[in-house]
């Protein structure tokens, strides 16, 4: 563009500006915690939970309530970017890291490049596995302290904060293998693939 | 699901936008009526991303529905004031006919409507969540495809209600489309619509059955939608069938 840019008239809140070096570009502070789901949020009890993991036709592992309670639980404290431009800093989440429950099952490495995260709703969503592993990434059931809120995901949500938030998909229930890569809903959809919020790859193309 | 390959890997291009006419919806509410310097065609329920750039390069930018028909001549933007807010405090109260306007779009592929849908379309609005359904209703009105429609629509106050003239002229003339205000805070003076929020007891009494599989679009504040939502599912209709679009309070 040849024009210069500049909004006629526009001053910036400095308060919800992106001088802090932790707000990726294009995003603003937010102490709320803003909800965005695609459909109803789903009531699921802990009782009737299960997760599983499959790599092709075979399930490689599946875990009740109780069974994903007692693995190894790691708490993180990160910084969140929702690709609707709000970032939340410095939240705590609990739950058992990617590494910790492909241990469970046996796995040295990961048998495939990529993952799909099935989610009760028909939720999708796609991630390459290195970014689950190193502790970057895990299967939460706690916020702050407490049982994850219906609405924000729980009872077990996926937590990839490296990537805007629609890649940390709600109410997550099956995790699948994959050989190659494929797009989940947002993916499908006109979002970015990947979703590095500090490239700003919200769109397709970004 | 048909992914259309073709369109993989396509960026959505920044660009400019004229601002043509601004409309006073209600205190709080303006329509931005638009000319982007490349047009293009959107699903309704779509929207765009709209970017400000102060002096010093800062930019911020917010998601905003659209709501006109794709086969109008001028994009419109429906705006609410967010008090705190960064963004739409600027669109309503400082941006000029004259202005231009960057964005780019559309965007979104799933909260949108096919016209070519038969199954009765049930629109629940809240406050300026109406803004995508009124895309979704002016274009059934361009492509006269009246499959049944119904709007619930709730605002604080009868001024609070935006569109409200377009909308009962359009269901004055459709005898297919029912439109139903409810007014949660005040009510004027011989108002003869519903009071009170909208809640389950209310979803069970008016609109589609769920035995009649309606194609139902709810957009308004996070609360409002889980609680429609939610209301609705225990109230039979099929969770697959139900598309949210939440507000959040992101300025």
């Amino acid at each position: 563009m040849n024009e210069t840019p500049i909004s006629r008239g526009f001053k910036p809140k400095r308060s919800q500006g992106n001088s802090d070096p932790r707000i990726p570009p294009g995003q603003h502070l937010t102490t709320d915690f803003p909800i965005l789901s695609a459909g109803p949020t789903p009531n699921i009890k802990v009782a009737d939970w299960k997760l599983a993991l499959q790599l092709g036709g075979r399930l490689l592992g599946t875990w009740t309530w109780d069974e994903f309670e007692a693995l190894p639980q790691t708490t993180i404290k990160v910084d969140i970017h929702c690709v609707t431009t709000w970032s939340k800093l410095d939240t705590s989440w609990r739950g058992v890291t990617f590494d910790d429950l492909f241990k469970a099952v046996g796995l040295s490495q990961p048998p495939e490049p990529y993952v799909m995260a099935h989610c009760d709703g028909g939720y999708t969503t796609n991630v390459p596995v290195a970014d689950l592993m190193s502790g970057k990434s895990m299967i939460a059931t706690r916020f702050e302290g407490l049982p994850i809120a219906p609405a924000h995901g729980g009872p077990a949500r996926l937590l990839v904060p490296h990537l805007y938030f629609w890649k940390s998909g709600k109410w997550v229930r099956r995790l699948r293998f994959m050989p190659g890569d494929e797009r989940g809903f947002w993916e499908a959809r006109g979002y970015h693939n990947y979703g590095d919020p500090w490239k700003e790859q919200r769109y397709d193309g970004d | 699901m048909v992914i259309d390959d073709s369109k993989q890997n396509r960026h959505i291009e920044w660009q400019f936008a004229k601002v043509r006419e601004i409309v006073i919806e209600t205190t709080r509410v303006k329509t931005l009526l638009l000319e982007p310097v490349r047009p293009f065609h959107h699903l309704p329920g779509q929207h765009v991303d709209v970017r400000l750039t102060a002096e010093g390069g800062y930019h911020a930018q917010r998601s905003y529905s659209i709501a006109s028909a794709p086969e109008d001549d001028l994009l419109a933007l429906t705006v609410e004031r967010v008090a705190d807010g960064e963004v739409s405090p600027y669109l309503v109260d400082e941006l000029r006919p004259g202005d231009k306007l960057e964005l780019r779009g559309p965007i979104g592929g799933h909260f949108v409507w096919d016209a070519g849908a038969l199954d009765p379309l049930y629109l629940i609005a809240g406050g300026a969540g109406v803004t995508p359904l009124m895309a979704m209703l002016r274009h059934r009105k361009k492509v006269s495809r009246p499959v049944p429609a119904m709007l619930l629509y709730s605002a604080r106050s009868c001024p609070e209600l935006i569109f409200r003239i377009e909308l009962d002229a359009m269901a004055r003339e459709d005898t297919a489309l029912q439109v139903a205000y409810t007014l949660t805070r005040q009510q004027p003076d011989g108002w003869h619509g519903h009071c009170g929020r909208i809640d389950k007891k209310r979803l069970a009494s008016i609109g589609f059955p769920p035995s009649r599989a309606p194609a139902i679009y709810i957009c308004g504040p996070t609360g409002f939608v889980e609680t429609v939502s939610s209301s609705l599912v225990e109230l039979g209709y099929d969770s697959a069938r139900i598309k949210t679009e939440r507000f959040g309070p992101s300025g």
